[in-house]
């Protein structure tokens, strides 16, 4: 299985409000809440740093969950947002815009 | 049920967080409407590093809606670089603009920005009446051409018509308009007094008749029968609700960088070139006066069955001199909207 990095797309809005991520899509200015764990991905989105390495260091550890449904969980979530433009994935490394 | 927007509101009131966030980035303007608030002439504007560092601040304390607004921010110079700095920030942006200085390179420019939205003011759709407002000849024309500009770049536009005895009869005219050009409409009946205190502008306003009927006008209002239906009575969970988001998550900053707790409200709370925001934001004393009031603690309000169907907004009763007073330009908006009079509806 080839790495899946992700990125913040530059043309969402976001804020963190409280431990949860607000997020708006430029798009079709749907909004979003992210729970704390998906804030992690979040935030963790560099562009350079593969999603299984993002699960294995900081949300196993942090939420005490097994590297697998995490994964599996993490990869439904990026799915999503990719889908509203608001992570852009690749299986290579994505510069910043 | 709540919406998300809704929950995100409360979870910003519960913490204390200023949501949403109105910058005036200068009150200059280079047309001269009939109904304007501000003094045009003069006043300080603060550069635009000082506020890339403002923004920097709301960013840090949470405000994530942002506009910005004038006067007419195409007249600085440096618009844009303030806008590519609020969004460097992620802030969602709005912006408010008589679009007469907005041209095909703005619009692009506002598009690689994404910026959410930009309201745009038409008050009619004959020339006549649209530049009778606004004072200034072929403003309608150079309007709707920004207005096609934005919406050729796929820019969400919306027309604002503010409502007048000049241009009422004409707001069906905008809202056809604005269908034809891909643009969202609203109206608003608020003429406010002037910052500096003169009424006069008032004499502008609608009469409640017009309003009632403008309220009855489901391409306007949506469902008229829930939207005009007479409020149930009000029980403990309205007389505990803050009166309005103003001071709470919502605070308005001038050019200058005086900050308000809205547009509407002239309370002043500090200065943000001699305080920081989180400073203003946490003590000032005008913010935790306004943050201590409930419906409850409004004398006449609180005895009015219009109470929770009422829009009153604390800046203009505090413009009418009593911030815990009525506004009663709201009393007359409840009263066209549910037909039950201030005065009975002060009674029951």
């Amino acid at each position: 299985m080839s790495p899946r990095y992700i990125a913040r797309n530059s043309n969402i809005a976001a804020r963190l409000l409280g431990d949860e991520m607000i997020v708006m899509s430029a798009r079709d200015s749907t909004l979003f809440t992210l729970n704390p764990l998906a804030t992690e991905i979040w935030q963790a989105a560099d562009g350079r740093t593969p999603l299984a390495e993002i699960v294995e260091t900081r949300i196993c550890p942090k939420f005490e969950v097994e590297p697998a449904a995490a994964y599996q969980d993490a990869e439904a979530f990026v799915e999503q947002l990719a889908s509203h433009g608001i992570l852009l994935v690749s299986d290579q490394p994505i510069e910043p815009a | 049920m709540s919406s998300l927007l809704d929950q995100v509101a409360a979870k910003a009131l519960a913490l204390g967080v200023p949501l949403s966030v109105q910058l005036d980035l200068t009150w200059r303007c280079n047309l001269r409407c009939l109904h304007c608030y501000l003094e045009h002439d003069g006043g300080a504007e603060l550069p635009a590093g000082a506020f890339a560092e403002i923004l920097d601040q709301l960013a840090g304390a949470g405000a994530l809606f942002l506009v910005l607004s004038g006067g007419e921010v195409l007249l600085r110079q440096d618009f844009f670089e303030i806008l590519e700095h609020a969004r460097a920030r992620l802030f969602s942006v709005k912006l408010k603009t008589n679009g007469t200085l907005l041209g095909a390179s703005e619009a692009r420019r506002l598009r690689a920005l994404a910026v959410q939205q930009v309201d745009i003011s038409i008050y009619s759709h004959r020339r006549e009446v649209h530049d009778g407002v606004t004072r200034m000849p072929g403003s309608l024309e150079r309007s709707l051409a920004a207005v096609r500009e934005l919406r050729s770049q796929g820019v969400s536009v919306r027309l604002v018509d503010v409502l007048m005895r000049q241009n009422v009869s004409d707001y069906q005219g905008v809202q056809a308009l604005a269908a034809e050009l891909g643009a969202a409409f609203v109206v608003d009946p608020t003429v406010t007094p002037k910052l500096n205190g003169d009424r006069s502008v008032t004499a502008l306003r609608i009469g409640g008749s017009t309003l009632a009927r403008i309220f009855r006008d489901p391409s306007v209002v949506g469902h008229v029968g829930e939207f005009c239906a007479p409020p149930p009575p009000p029980d403990e969970a309205v007389l505990n609700e803050y009166p309005c988001s103003a001071g709470h998550t919502a605070c308005y900053i001038s050019p200058c960088g005086d900050l308000y707790p809205c547009v509407q409200f002239p309370l002043p709370c500090g200065n943000l070139r001699r305080q920081t925001f989180a400073e203003i934001w946490r003590g000032s004393p005008a913010l935790t006066q306004v943050r201590a009031i409930r419906s409850r603690d409004l004398p006449v309000c609180r005895q009015c069955a219009n109470l929770s169907r009422c829009s009153r907004c604390p800046g203009l009763a505090c413009l009418e001199g009593d911030l815990l007073g009525p506004s009663t330009l709201d009393c007359e908006k409840a009263h066209a909207r549910t037909s039950i009079p201030p005065s009975l509806a002060a009674s029951r």
